[in-house]
């Protein structure tokens, strides 16, 4: 069994530590010179309003992470992943700013960590499994959310974008239902669905 | 006697289909599908749900719609519910939720859990 589905003392829950690279993300959307070189129109205008709720997403996940760590809640065990995930939701952003603003919008601010907490109801967390928990369920909804969009995007390289998006969404899912000791969906095609 | 017999069918098709509505399995599928945007009692990157079952669209108190949603000018029932979840781009032009909900059967079961947070 990989050290990855290993819930034993060596835990599942280890970061690579490797560093996160912002330029790479930028990469992720290598279509949107030629995206941003495209007559403007509606269709462009309602693809900018989508990602910017993808942005959305992506702030408030930062933020609930950063929640999350800041918690004391949290164990010396799963901070790096939480760090971690924070990390892609951080170059998820990144992408999703350089792409807005490609394509001649105006990304979205994000709100304050303290905002957010109160918005998730963060002051109910009481223990890690809470937390955990919290995540789980923003990260299946952020994956669904990502999956959802995909037929609303006029450019198929964002709905190629978005469905990668989602599935960083997921793998972060299932290393929360592992930490969680969850078992897997019974059935296929749960995500989406 | 064909129209009484068309209705009776239809009555016989539609009765099970409307008697199968169901909030229980709505909750489930507004906790997988609309979490990632929307809470209940609070505004996230989507207003807050709680109520909007008979409220006026564009009115969830703190929250910055598009100026569609906004002027929208009707208050959110069965029929506004469905076409939005159907479509929201389609059915208010400019919107900017970009989420539907493809099948009918889940719409009716996510709008039912709605009106019953609303007292329905
Ligand atoms: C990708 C994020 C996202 C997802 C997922 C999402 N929504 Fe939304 N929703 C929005 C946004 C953004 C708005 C505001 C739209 C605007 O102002 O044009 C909105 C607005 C709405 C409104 C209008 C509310 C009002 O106060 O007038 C309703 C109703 C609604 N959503 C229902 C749902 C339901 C039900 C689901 C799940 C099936 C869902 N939404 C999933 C982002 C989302």
């Amino acid at each position: 069994m990989s050290s990855i589905i290993d819930t034993g003392r060596r835990s599942l829950l280890r970061a690579s530590g490797t560093a996160v690279l912002s330029a790479a993300a930028v990469a992720l959307l290598a279509g949107s010179e030629r995206m941003a070189a495209q007559a403007q129109g509606t269709s462009q205008a309602s693809d900018v309003q989508i990602l910017n709720v993808a942005l959305g997403l992506e702030h408030e996940a930062i933020s609930a992470y950063a929640i999350a760590a800041g918690s004391g809640l949290v164990s010396k065990a799963v901070l790096p992943v939480a760090v971690q995930f924070q990390g892609h939701h951080k170059e998820h952003r990144d992408a999703l700013i350089a792409t807005i603003r490609k394509l001649g919008g105006m990304p979205v601010a994000a709100r304050p960590d303290a905002e957010v907490a109160t918005a998730l109801n963060a002051k109910a967390l009481k223990s890690q499994t809470d937390v955990l928990r919290l995540a789980q369920r923003l990260e299946r909804g952020a994956a669904n959310a990502y999956i959802g969009v995909i037929p609303s995007f006029s450019d198929r390289a964002l709905a190629q974008v978005s469905a990668r998006l989602a599935s960083d969404e997921t793998m972060h899912w299932v290393v929360l239902s592992q930490a969680l000791g969850d078992s897997l969906p019974p059935k296929a095609l749960f995500f989406g669905a | 006697m064909d129209t009484l017999l068309a209705c009776a069918v239809v009555a016989v098709c539609m009765g099970p289909q409307l008697a199968a509505v169901d909030a229980d399995r709505g909750k489930a599928l507004w906790e997988a599908k609309c979490i990632g945007c929307h809470a209940l009692d609070a505004n996230r990157v989507g207003p807050l749900h709680r109520g909007v079952f008979g409220r006026k669209a564009g009115t969830a108190p703190g929250f910055t719609y598009s100026v569609a949603v906004r002027n929208a000018g009707f208050v959110w029932d069965e029929t506004r519910l469905e076409k939005w979840l159907a479509g929201p781009a389609q059915f208010l032009p400019g919107s900017r939720m970009g989420f539907s909900v493809a099948d009918p059967a889940d719409r009716a079961d996510i709008i039912a859990y709605l009106k019953s947070l609303s007292g329905g």
